[in-house]
Formats: C-alpha cells, sequence, structure tokens
C-alpha cells in the first residue's frame, strides 16, 4: 500500500497513513495538498518524508472497522486491532511460531519502514539503541524531562494554576514526550496535558479538520507517523482524543492509553451523560462539567509511564503473608451492608485486598483498567485524607453508563501507613451504613495489629527488592501470571520489584520503561505477535517471555550470556511460585449482601443511579 | 473522625452532646474544604477538587454544652451538585462560601441562598456567609462592605476569613455553633440526641426528586 497522491516535491513532509484504506483515492488530491499544508501546524518538526508502510502490513486485519466493542477491551493490553494479540489466545489461535525469535530472524514487513523503531533483535543495539540514546540525549533538555519533574512535582503538591501557565508556542513545549489532547466532535478543547486548551484551540481545530475530512470519505483516521512521532486519533462518541508520542510506544499502545483517558472521563461523568450534554448542545464545553478532573487525568497519564499495570492490564499487588491478606479479606466479607457490591482496600495504587459480591460477581468481575481509573481517581482527590469522601464513580469496563456511589476513607492514623478502603454501593443513600462497615474494618484492622505488619518498608509499604530473587543477574522484572486459580474471576495481577540500583533515577527509569513498553509491542504486534524475544540493549539485556502460564519482562545486567539469562529465569520463576501466596491475591473474598431494593446488578446500577 | 472523637470525648457524659448537620456550599475553588481542613486538623495545604462530598465531625465544646458539628463538604463542581443535594436536606446550618477575589463566585454564593431560602424556612436553618481568602486582599473582587450588605439583607451571619493564613475560621464555625445553640434552646433541644443519621422521611421523599443532572 503505497501512497497513491504524490509528495509535494521538497517540503520533507510526512504523510499520513489511514485505516482502512477500502477507498479509492483519486481525485483527492487536492484534499491531500490541504492536509499537507495542515500537517505543518500539526508536527513542530517535519522530518524526511517517510511512508509509513506499516499498515500495509497488517492488510489482513486493515479494513477492520472501530468497532464499538473496542472499547471493551482492557487498556492495558495493546491488541487493538490485531486478531491475535491477547496473550490468551496466542497458542490457540496465533499463527505457529518457533518458541523463540531467532536472533537476527528477518524484520516483518512492517519493521521495513524506518520510521517505527525498525528493530531486529541482531541489530538492535545499533538502530534501536540509537534511537533509545537520543531519548536520554534528549532527556538533558529543559522539555522532556521538565514533563516528568513537573508531574512529581505536582503528585506532591498539586498546586492549581501552573499546569496551565505552559507556553504553547515554546520549545519546551512542543518537545514533551508526549501530549494528550480531548477535543469535542464540534471541535471544542476539552482536555491537553500540557499547556492550557484554551491557547490550544488553533491546534486541535486542525486536528479536528483532518477528524472530520477523513470521516467525510466514509473514513477514520487512526494515525500518523512521522520521523520521530507518533500520532494516534481516536474517535469515542462525542469525543475526539489525540496522542502525539515521541516514545517508542505503538500506535496500540496509545491507543489504549487513549481509551483509558477516555475511561476516566466516563468515570467522571458517565458515557451517557457526556451524549447527553453534547446531544443537547453539540458545542457544549465539556470543560465545565470536568472542572477539577483535569488533574485526575493528568495523573492517569502520569500513572500510566510510571505503573507497568497500565501497560500489563494488571494490578499490583502488596506483597503480604497470606493469612494476613485472608484475614483482610475475612474482615471485609464481615463489612458488609446491603447494596454493597465492592469491597477495596488498597494502599496507593497498591492492592491489598478486594473483595466482591457474589451476585455481581457471576455478572462480571472487577476489571484492571477499572480498579486503576477507580484507584487513579481516589488518589488524584484524597490530598486532603481527612473525613468520609462520598462520590458518585463509574466503573466504564462493568457498565460505562451507571453510578456506582463511592465510599472512601483513609484508615487508621495515616502517618504510619495509608490503607484505603474504598466501598462500592449501589444505593446512594448508603452513606451512613457504608461509615458502620468502615468502623468495623477500622477495629479489625486494630486487633490484627495492622499498622505493624502494613508499616514494614520504608514508605509504609512492605516491598521486596530484586536482590531477594537471588539471581544477581537480574535487575528488574514484571511477572503477569495467568495461572491463578479460579481465574475467569480474579482480578488480573502482576508483581515487580522495586526500581533499584541503576534504575533509582527519574530518567533511567524512563528508559526501562520504554525498553519495556517496546517488547511488550512486539510481544504483542497486531501483525506479528511473538512468544519471546531475547534483546540486547545497550544498557542492559532484556528477555519477554508469554506463555500459556505467565507473560514476563526481566531484565538482565549487560553481560549476561544467554545461558546466564536463562538459569535466573529459571530461578525466578521458581522464586515466584514459592511466593506467590505472598505476592498475589489466590482466593479473592466473596460475600453475600441480602437484595434489599435494589438487587446490585448490571442494569440496576445504570440509570436508576444515573445522576 | 476517629480521630476527632479522639481528642475531645464528650466530657460531660451526663449530657449527650448536640448533634448539628452543617453543609459547605459555595462554587468550585472557593476553599470550601480549605476552611474544614483548618477546623480540623488546623493546617492548610493546597488540596484538589473534592470529589463528591466529603464528611466530618468536630466536636466543640461551647458555653458549658458539648456539640457535635457532622459537616458535609460538598463539591463546588456543577457535576456533583445532585449527589450534594441528598445531603442539604436535613441540615441544620449552611455555611456559603465565596472568594472575595472571584465576583462570579459571590453571585454562585446568593444563587445557593436562592436554593436554600426554597427548601427551608428561615427559622429552619442557620446561614452564614463567608468570604474566604483575605490573603488575596490585593486582586479582592468583592468588598467587606458588599459582602455585609448581602448578609444584612437576607439576615444571614457574615464573616471574612482566610483558611490559608488562619484568620477567623474557627470564629466563623463558633459563630454558626453559637447561632444554633442559641435556636435549639428556644425550641427545647430535639437535636440532643446520640446520632441522627439519615431521616427516613427525606429519604421516602428524595427517592420521588429526580435529579436529572450530572
Amino acid at each position: 500500500m503505497t501512497a497513491p497522491w504524490p509528495a509535494r516535491s521538497g517540503t520533507g513532509l510526512s504523510w499520513p497513513h489511514l485505516l482502512p484504506l477500502h477507498q479509492g483515492h483519486s481525485g483527492r488530491q487536492a484534499g491531500w495538498r490541504k492536509l499537507q499544508a495542515l500537517k505543518l501546524c500539526l508536527l513542530p518538526k517535519p522530518r524526511a518524508a517517510e511512508m509509513e508502510a506499516r499498515g500495509g502490513a497488517c492488510g489482513g486485519s486493515a479494513p477492520a472497522p472501530e468497532a464499538p466493542s473496542d472499547s471493551a477491551r482492557p487498556f492495558g493490553v495493546a491488541s487493538d486491532e490485531e486478531p491475535s494479540g491477547g496473550p490468551g489466545s496466542q497458542e490457540s489461535c496465533g499463527p505457529p511460531r518457533a518458541d523463540e525469535e531467532v536472533q537476527g530472524a528477518l524484520p516483518g514487513p512492517e519493521e521495513g519502514a524506518p520510521t517505527h523503531l525498525g528493530v531486529h533483535e541482531l541489530s538492535g543495539q545499533t538502530s534501536l539503541d540509537k534511537k533509545y540514546n537520543r531519548g536520554t540525549k534528549d532527556s538533558g533538555k529543559p522539555g522532556k524531562m521538565s514533563g516528568t519533574g513537573d508531574t512529581s512535582q505536582r503528585g506532591d503538591l498539586p498546586t492549581p494554576g501552573p499546569r496551565d501557565d505552559e507556553d504553547v508556542t515554546a520549545e519546551g513545549w512542543r518537545s514533551r514526550r508526549k501530549h494528550v489532547f480531548v477535543l469535542s466532535e464540534a471541535g471544542k478543547p476539552i482536555y491537553s496535558r500540557y499547556g492550557n486548551e484554551e491557547a490550544l484551540s488553533a491546534t486541535m481545530g486542525v486536528m479536528m479538520a483532518l477528524v472530520s475530512f477523513i470521516q467525510s470519505g466514509d473514513n477514520a483516521i487512526r494515525s500518523i507517523y512521522s520521523d520521530d512521532r507518533t500520532l494516534v486519533f481516536l474517535q469515542q462518541g462525542p469525543l475526539v482524543l489525540v496522542a502525539v508520542s515521541r516514545t517508542p510506544q505503538s500506535a496500540a499502545q496509545l491507543r489504549c492509553e487513549l481509551l483509558g483517558v477516555h475511561a476516566q472521563i466516563v468515570s467522571v461523568l458517565t458515557r451517557a451523560g457526556v451524549a447527553r450534554v453534547f446531544e443537547r448542545q453539540r458545542s457544549y464545553d465539556l470543560r465545565r462539567l470536568l472542572a477539577g478532573s483535569e488533574r485526575i487525568l493528568d495523573s492517569l497519564l502520569d500513572g500510566a509511564e510510571r505503573e507497568p499495570g497500565f501497560l500489563l492490564g494488571a494490578v499490583r499487588c502488596l506483597p503480604l503473608p497470606a493469612p494476613f491478606r485472608d484475614s483482610l479479606g475475612a474482615l471485609l466479607q464481615r463489612a458488609t451492608a446491603p447494596s454493597l457490591a465492592f469491597s477495596i482496600l488498597a494502599a496507593g495504587r497498591h492492592l491489598v485486598t478486594a473483595a466482591q459480591e457474589r451476585a455481581v460477581l457471576e455478572d462480571c468481575r472487577l476489571d484492571p483498567a477499572d480498579l486503576h481509573l477507580l484507584l487513579n481517581l481516589v488518589g488524584a482527590s484524597s490530598a486532603f485524607r481527612a473525613g468520609e469522601v462520598w462520590a458518585p464513580v463509574c466503573l466504564p469496563r462493568f457498565n460505562p453508563d451507571g453510578f456506582f456511589y463511592a465510599y472512601v476513607s483513609y484508615l487508621g492514623d495515616n502517618t504510619d501507613y495509608a490503607i484505603c478502603l474504598v466501598l462500592l454501593s449501589t444505593d446512594r443513600e448508603a452513606f451512613h451504613a457504608l461509615a458502620g462497615c468502615k468502623r468495623i474494618v477500622e477495629e479489625g484492622l486494630q486487633a490484627l495489629g495492622a499498622s505493624r505488619v502494613l508499616a514494614g518498608g520504608g514508605v509504609g509499604l512492605p516491598s521486596y527488592g530484586v536482590s531477594a530473587v537471588g539471581a544477581p543477574d537480574l535487575r528488574h522484572f514484571l511477572y503477569k501470571p495467568f495461572d491463578v486459580p479460579d481465574n475467569y474471576r480474579q482480578l488480573p495481577q502482576f508483581t515487580s520489584p522495586e526500581m533499584e540500583g541503576p534504575y533509582a533515577s527519574e530518567c533511567e527509569r524512563q528508559r526501562l520503561f520504554d525498553l519495556y513498553y517496546h517488547l511488550h509491542g512486539r510481544l504483542h504486534s497486531p501483525s506479528r505477535p511473538l512468544r519471546l524475544i531475547y534483546h540486547v540493549a545497550e544498557k542492559e539485556t532484556l528477555l519477554a517471555w508469554v506463555t500459556p502460564k505467565f507473560e514476563l519482562y526481566a531484565c538482565f545486567n549487560p553481560l549476561v550470556t544467554k545461558s546466564g539469562a536463562i538459569h535466573a529465569v529459571t530461578k525466578l520463576l521458581r522464586w515466584v511460585k514459592r511466593e506467590e501466596d505472598r505476592l498475589f491475591i489466590r482466593y479473592p473474598p466473596k460475600y453475600s449482601t441480602a437484595p434489599v431494593r435494589h438487587g446490585p446488578n448490571r442494569t440496576d446500577s445504570a440509570l436508576e443511579n444515573g445522576l | 473522625m476517629a480521630l476527632v472523637e479522639g481528642n475531645t470525648q464528650p466530657e460531660s457524659a451526663s449530657q449527650q452532646p448536640y448533634v448539628f448537620k452543617v453543609v459547605l456550599l459555595g462554587s468550585s475553588s472557593v476553599g470550601k474544604s480549605s476552611l474544614a481542613f483548618r477546623l480540623i486538623k488546623n493546617d492548610f495545604k493546597d488540596i484538589l477538587p473534592t470529589l463528591g462530598c466529603a464528611f466530618f465531625t468536630q466536636m466543640m465544646e461551647l458555653d458549658g454544652s458539648a456539640l457535635k458539628l457532622e459537616i458535609w463538604d460538598t463539591a463546588g463542581q456543577e457535576k456533583y451538585h445532585s449527589v450534594c443535594h441528598l445531603y442539604f436536606r436535613g441540615a441544620n446550618a449552611a455555611i456559603l462560601v465565596y472568594d472575595i477575589a472571584d465576583k462570579d463566585s459571590f453571585h454562585r454564593a446568593q444563587n445557593w441562598w436562592k436554593e436554600l431560602e426554597n427548601e427551608f424556612q428561615p427559622e429552619e436553618i442557620v446561614v452564614i456567609l463567608v468570604g474566604n481568602k483575605t490573603d488575596l486582599e490585593d486582586s479582592r473582587e468583592v468588598t467587606l462592605e458588599e459582602g455585609k450588605a448581602f448578609a444584612e439583607s437576607k439576615k444571614l451571619l457574615f464573616v471574612e476569613t482566610s483558611a490559608k493564613l488562619n484568620y477567623q475560621v474557627t470564629e466563623a464555625f463558633i459563630a454558626v455553633a453559637r447561632e444554633l445553640l442559641r435556636r435549639e434552646e428556644q425550641n427545647g433541644g430535639q437535636s440532643r440526641q446520640r446520632s441522627p443519621p439519615v431521616d427516613l422521611k427525606e429519604t421516602a421523599r428524595a427517592r420521588k426528586v429526580k435529579c436529572c443532572q450530572d
């Protein structure tokens, strides 16, 4: 699929690539010229003209329309358009593959394009690392790292104001690693990760022009690749989301992130709520309703950069001795009230334990994406940790059109340990009943001596270092098991050690994450998924491996031999097996609440509770 | 909550505390949560917008009577109004907060007053108008006189505060408490009960009223 339209000579522009391309393009050239002009504004630094040939490679699935069910995928899983992307489905319907992809295997056609990280493992040293080197070099520039610097600062001290003060015409703004924009179909700016949306209305207008121009041909723009940036477009109902990224994330991964942003908006307003306001008034300024939620979106996007849970579509559990976790679970089972659907104990973004109402469980298990959104919402809104919060919250995966009522309270003296109780009810009058549940949990925690157990680690969280595994070559890993008991009802979980040693600094951590993102993108590539990647990078060696039992990303020191790495992985797997009761929630507690008034079920929680 | 009960046990065990429900109302980012935070923790920090509403209790002793204030700190954001309305019913006192450096928030506070007027009889509820953020004197948009004039015309209590500088915050709550006590003594102590959570009659009424906002 090459571009049927000619590049204007000498402009050095890159071309948008559109999926699906089932329309003829002749006679569109005038339009494309217009687009070309528009793109000048969009892509801050036009580089050499490169036509992304990637879409051609996934030609098999190319005309796959952006099905509405799209939104129902967990956003950590980058399996947006691929037919066999999901790790679970791989061994059954994936094409037959060698278990290990030999180093230096011929690059797939999709990797021919130099725009995308044209990596093949053999030459990975050169091509990939050049790319990453540039990344690290860039990090010296004010633009890039100020992004992360900013955010951590924002995390500690969420001051209103500075977020919007950034000059959107400045180089610093342009060189941000990743931009995310949300706009309405009418082209009204709703959210920008950096800078004031208002100041960006012209840019957003251009984005909308692109989207609607393609739409006018019964088509949908999905992504644009330039030399160093990937632009991903996603339309969800009346909202258009755009990511402009310099990270090595694949378009599918970016799309998942955009789905996450959309889901977070939905978690505050519900999908029906969003649709309703735009039905009433197409040019509605959604910021009025979202006021104050920008920072929730900021913290979601920050989280996606520092929490592998978003990438893996799984939740990180706080490592705890199994008997202690069980007694916490029993405590949650005891502290129930009618209409209670979910009880969650969390420490920051780590799950301590979660219990679910049986009837609700029959219907649907708690989705990790929903839990991420919920914990993000709670975390971002409770800088003020006193008092008890009562708020309507929508879990988009569970039911995008209905509200739960969330009772949120921090337990104990929060200087010791910040453990947070979240109770989700279908009854909006249940505040006092749930406050009663909280008292039971609080007393129970005291009786269990929870503060002693939970305050074990440094920041009040018991965590572990990679040295616990006892494999000296191993520096870091992400492990997501699939072989949990009661799997189909389980919340997907993962575990990983603290970032230590070489990855203690923000910029190195970022670099490692970029590598993980890259490997994840390759494992779950739409056109040619892999099972095993052994990747020698400049400063470390990585191994990514997906089997029916687990998904693993391991990072070794750069001098490890292949057999050394395999040895370390064996050791790691053995260690995980031994520790799994501590690392994961093996048997999530359930309870039954008498179905009083509102039987908590999917339909009920929808409009009945809608505000 | 545990914390509050921990440090001020109702001393006079013979006497159960008066329980009053107080709601904080006003447009977003005028400092409602900061006022509550100042009262409860005597601290100030930049905080994110409130999600839904937050509930606190604060024990107080005033003129020899023990009071328990159940404070509902509501989100100023439009989308949460319907949820907050639930807790606005049955309130004994309302604190209408505006930002002295934001004229618009003053108008909103007036609108909140109108809503209260529709829901309550004047003798049912104690209302105080609070102009917050006196630390922003330089960018003041609402004069002390304007605030005072509105409060007087509607027979509201009035005070200007700064949660940041801890200026008159406790005084504002005490003024409310004192007025509540005064009215209580006139009526003969109906609020003196252990815990009056949700009024069930009100709950039944809430069902019928359909709040269709988002």
